[in-house]
């Protein structure tokens, strides 16, 4: 595949969860949760896309609906021009090999009962990658390559550090050798000093293996690190997308803005306007009315127009788009 | 009683206080281990119980008679414990020892199999139930309510009574067919949270099937408290078990099981009360037994305390 | 210089593991100044015994397995907390001194209203009738910037959102005035706009209230937004000490030197950023066997033979007054070492 091309792309994405149903699921359900609401991304080869939000915003449910680790109700997303929504159970088996992902909890997503050698030699005995003494020579090599010692194969989850499960958890997304992994809140969970080792290796990997990612985080000061592009989300919805440079370094959207100036920054003489969002997010099974963000919204010429017409993303500078009707007079 | 015999007893206490020793050190190796041993009958637990299974499984070393062999029908009925009788005899001047020694046998050998019936089809149909989302899972837990709505002894009862000379297996059968409601549910609820975890998605994300998932991850990690309610399960057939065979109704003589045994002496209470009293106190020992292990083993296996 | 309101000295609280297998010298010799009206950062990774520390000057350390080792000392307006009877303690605990948790979601009792669980502590420690405990709620849950505090007070945590249960937290733990809150990472479980408000608010209230907090977190930006004066600690230990401005300036602990760098930062261009970070090798060691010596040598990139053998006491930085910047290194005698490196 040529570099700059299209791996992943992803159109009119929906996730709507039910509400809690009684009997047999015969009562009459609750309004239902839009966790996505029509998110529209695409991601070039041996690219990171930074997928930006608060908890509840619908991040998550972005990159499991991707994998069809969850079945997303709308929408399409495609491989490699694979479309991956309508593939069968079987065809969809085999795509896996080829998308992985990486979770934040280090100590939820490793089977306690199984050892790291167990954890890692099972993608490859599922996809039947490898057999007998080769399985092993794989398990040492995926070790290894990230940073773990071989001896590691032979311990439980329980007696790793956080670090150290975060990494037997890259290891077993890359055994099948994928070409796109979603890295869910990768580094959330560890401390400063760790999180920094694990940055590293994945953007290392990411060198050596020509990896596509997509970083699903809520720290933006982490995204910077390491996406070429960003997209926003608030309740469901892709607020502001574009490339990290003009993401960061002149924001459009009302929300991508007080984010950035949210982030404590570790310098006690930074000057900085700090604007503070007032009131809580709005639940996602009851948006507001025309444009989501609006009853927190701080900017000056926020108007009617924002509570009744919803602002489309649109391309506000070359390459940047942004939901908002003053995206041109940004704050 | 030969000389034989008692030093097939006496092989018998070591071998069970042995294998409570060994379970001993073994336990205070691990920290899973550590917390089996704070419960304080839990050793003298292991240790019961292995004794009764010792009995039974050796027990043609250990009684002097076979259980139904009828010593003298005329000069030896309900006779009180003597040398020759340890336990005494009952009514049919068959020696109680021996039959307590086969009876552990029949009663244990039907606890355990009934309970590995129920823990089969719980573990089974909860897993399924848990895993499979829709109206599957929904249909199978309220046939669960049914099934736990109805009065377990009545059913069995009902079954006895309509079917002459039922055979024991089928027994057994019944007596695990209707034991495995609570079993289910229990696995269910484990499997809905187990479900979520993240390591089932990324199983999946692998690339695994439902049967893998399943078998792999997610019954393994429900396995303690399966075991648990295994190990409280057995003491409750047993009573089951005794209780349907002291109404005449289960393990049919001259098989000797000790609800049977407790059943055949019972007219004979005031006159000849060790004919019940031994096979009474085998049961309660073992019942108790099976309950602090039970509860040790909760703890032990609790994986809310293994991540300390 | 003014008496410190907090006074900590060799503190070491230790906790018997599961395992049997020994000791965890979770604490192992703190001690820290903390004056009236300051905000006081600790800072340090999981494991470092920041938490074991605030709770250790609260005696919430449950005993067993943990214990507080004989030779500490906790003053605290003149008192030490060490020896006081359970009453006298208890006195303080919620009245002079007051904590505010982690986690909004699980330290508010579900089954009381907020405004029975604000009212609560005013009723224990000032006598405060129904009614005014009351009025004192509603009072609290205005001052902590809760829209709608008459209704509000009627209202179950689970009825509100995280930000605003944890603004009830805060209200609970002030309703006393306090002279000293022990906030312990109250933002981490919050989304980042809720972070920013939680801040803005606790900022406020020491303004207004004119108490000291002593403020735990692992994140560096949060301390130096809030926090007067910082202490590092690694491995139950404090390694350095300092003014805010003077520590993020100038680090001289090789662990909170690596520690600045490893922060992912927002206020630098995304050319400059997109590279290796730094990061700090290896692990945090484990509480029951830390290293001999200085218990950072085995991470640290100076280390030489002294430091895996000679523990180093907390020494005074360069040019600055004694006890104002201190550090636990001995680079600090041998200054040379650190330009050779650079």
């Amino acid at each position: 595949m040529t570099p700059g091309a299209r791996l992943v792309q992803v159109d009119g994405l929906v996730k709507h969860f039910p509400g809690a149903r009684a009997l047999l699921g015969l009562g009459r359900a609750r309004r239902p949760v839009r966790a996505v609401d029509g998110v529209s991304f695409a991601i070039e080869s041996g690219q990171t896309l930074g997928l930006v939000g608060e908890s509840g915003c619908g991040k998550s449910t972005v990159g499991r609906s991707i994998l069809r680790l969850i079945e997303p109700d709308a929408g399409r997303v495609t491989l490699d021009g694979v479309e991956v929504l309508a593939l069968g159970p079987r065809e969809l088996r085999a795509l896996r090999r080829r998308m992985q992902i990486v979770f934040q909890d280090p100590y939820g997503s490793l089977n306690p009962r199984m050892t790291v050698y167990q954890t890692l030699a099972e993608p490859l005995a599922i996809h039947r990658l490898a057999a007998g003494p080769e399985v092993e020579r794989r398990v040492r090599s995926l070790l290894e390559e990230v940073g773990l010692d071989p001896a590691f194969a032979r311990a439980y989850p329980h007696e790793l550090s956080g670090g150290q499960r975060q990494r037997v958890g890259i290891a077993r997304a890359l055994s099948v050798e994928p070409q796109f992994l979603v890295l869910d809140e990768p580094v959330s969970a560890l401390d400063v000093s760790v999180q920094a080792q694990v940055l590293n290796l994945l953007a290392e990997l990411q060198r050596k293996r020509r990896l596509t990612y997509l970083f699903i985080a809520h720290d933006l000061a982490v995204v910077k690190h390491i996406a070429d592009h960003v997209a926003v989300m608030y309740l469901g919805k892709i607020v502001e997308r574009a490339s990290a440079a003009a993401l960061y370094g002149a924001p459009r959207h009302p929300y991508t803005t007080s984010l950035l100036s949210a982030v404590p920054v570790p310098d006690p003489t930074a000057q900085r306007q700090r604007i503070v969002l007032q009131g809580d997010v709005p639940s996602p099974a009851a948006p507001p009315p025309g444009c989501p963000f609006h009853p927190r919204c701080p900017h000056p010429k926020k108007n009617d127009r924002c509570r009744t017409e919803p602002p489309a993303l649109r391309e506000v500078a070359p390459g940047q788009l942004a939901a908002c009707h003053f995206a041109e007079e940004p704050m | 009683m030969s000389a034989l015999t008692w030093l097939a007893l006496a092989g018998a206490v070591a071998v069970a206080l042995l294998v409570a020793e060994e379970a001993h050190r073994r336990a205070a190796a691990s920290a899973a281990g550590r917390r089996f041993l704070r419960h304080p009958t839990a050793t003298p637990g292991v240790f019961i119980l292995a004794f009764f299974v010792t009995l039974a499984t050796a027990a043609p070393l250990l009684a002097p008679y076979d259980p139904a062999f009828q010593i003298d029908i005329v000069h030896l009925q309900n006779h009180a414990p003597s040398a020759q009788n340890i336990l005494g005899t009952d009514v049919y001047s068959r020696d109680v020892w021996s039959r307590l020694v086969y009876g552990a046998r029949i009663s244990l050998g039907i606890g355990t199999i009934a309970m590995l019936v129920a823990v089969t089809a719980g573990a089974g149909v909860g897993a399924v139930a848990g895993y499979v989302r829709r109206w599957v899972g929904a249909v199978l837990m309220r046939g669960v309510d049914v099934g736990l709505a109805m009065p377990r002894m009545f059913v069995l009862l009902m079954a006895v009574a309509l079917w002459e000379h039922l055979p024991l297996a089928v027994l057994v059968l019944l007596i695990g067919l209707t034991g495995w409601f609570a079993t289910s549910r229990l696995v269910r609820a484990e499997v809905l949270s187990l479900r979520e975890r993240e390591f089932v998605a990324a199983a999946r994300a692998a690339g695994a099937g439902p049967t893998r998932v399943i078998f792999r991850h997610v019954l393994p990690n429900a396995a303690a408290p399966i075991i648990v309610s295994a190990a409280l399960g057995i003491g409750n057939v047993m009573l089951l078990e005794a209780g349907l065979s002291y109404l005449g109704l289960g393990v049919p003589s001259p098989l000797p099981s000790w609800g049977s045994m407790i059943y055949d002496g019972e007219p004979f209470m005031a006159g000849a009360p060790w004919t019940s009293l031994f096979p009474g106190c085998a049961i309660a020992l073992v019942v108790m037994a099976l309950n602090a292990v039970g509860d040790g083993l909760r703890d032990a296996l609790d994986p809310r305390k293994e991540t300390a | 210089m003014t008496e410190p309101l907090l006074r900590v000295r060799d503190l070491k609280t230790y906790f018997v593991t599961e395992q049997g297998s020994g000791t965890a010298r979770a604490v192992d010799g703190v001690s820290l100044d903390l004056f009236p009206g300051e905000t006081l950062g600790l800072v340090g990774e999981s494991g470092c015994g920041k938490t074991v520390t605030s709770l250790s000057i609260l005696r919430l350390i449950p005993e067993p397995p943990g214990h507080i080792r004989p030779g500490s000392f906790i003053e605290f307006e003149g008192r030490n907390l060490l020896t006081l009877a359970p009453k006298e303690l208890r006195a303080i605990r919620g009245n002079r001194i007051a904590m505010v948790f982690q986690e909004p979601m699980t330290s508010l009792n579900p089954v009381f209203t907020v405004g029975d669980q604000i009212a609560e502590a005013a009723i224990v420690h000032q006598g405060l009738s129904r009614n005014a405990a009351r009025a004192r709620a509603v009072e609290m849950l205005t001052l902590v910037g809760i829209p709608d505090p008459q209704e509000r007070v009627d209202h179950y945590p689970h009825q509100m959102s995280g930000g605003m249960r944890q603004r009830v937290m805060i209200a609970m733990a002030l309703v006393c005035h306090p002279k000293l809150l022990i906030a312990d990472e109250p933002t981490t479980a919050l989304d980042v706009t809720i972070q920013a408000q939680i801040l803005e608010l606790l900022d406020r209230l020491q303004r207004e209230l004119g108490m000291a907090v002593m403020l735990i977190t692992h994140d560096l930006g949060v301390v130096a937004g809030t926090a007067d004066r910082v202490v590092v600690m690694y491995a139950g230990q404090v390694v350095e000490q300092a003014p805010t401005t003077t520590l993020f300036a100038r680090p001289l602990h090789p662990y909170t030197e690596g520690l600045l760098a490893s922060v992912p930062r927002l206020d630098t261009r995304v050319s400059q950023v997109r590279g290796r970070l730094h990061s700090i090798p290896g692990q945090v060691p484990a509480a029951t066997a830390w290293p001999t010596g200085c218990r950072f040598h085995p991470r640290c990139p100076y280390a030489w033979d002294r430091c895996a053998s000679e523990e180093p006491p907390l020494l005074d930085a360069p040019g600055g007054e004694a006890g104002a910047h201190t550090v636990r290194c001995w680079l600090l005698t041998e200054p040379q070492r650190r330009e050779r490196r650079a």
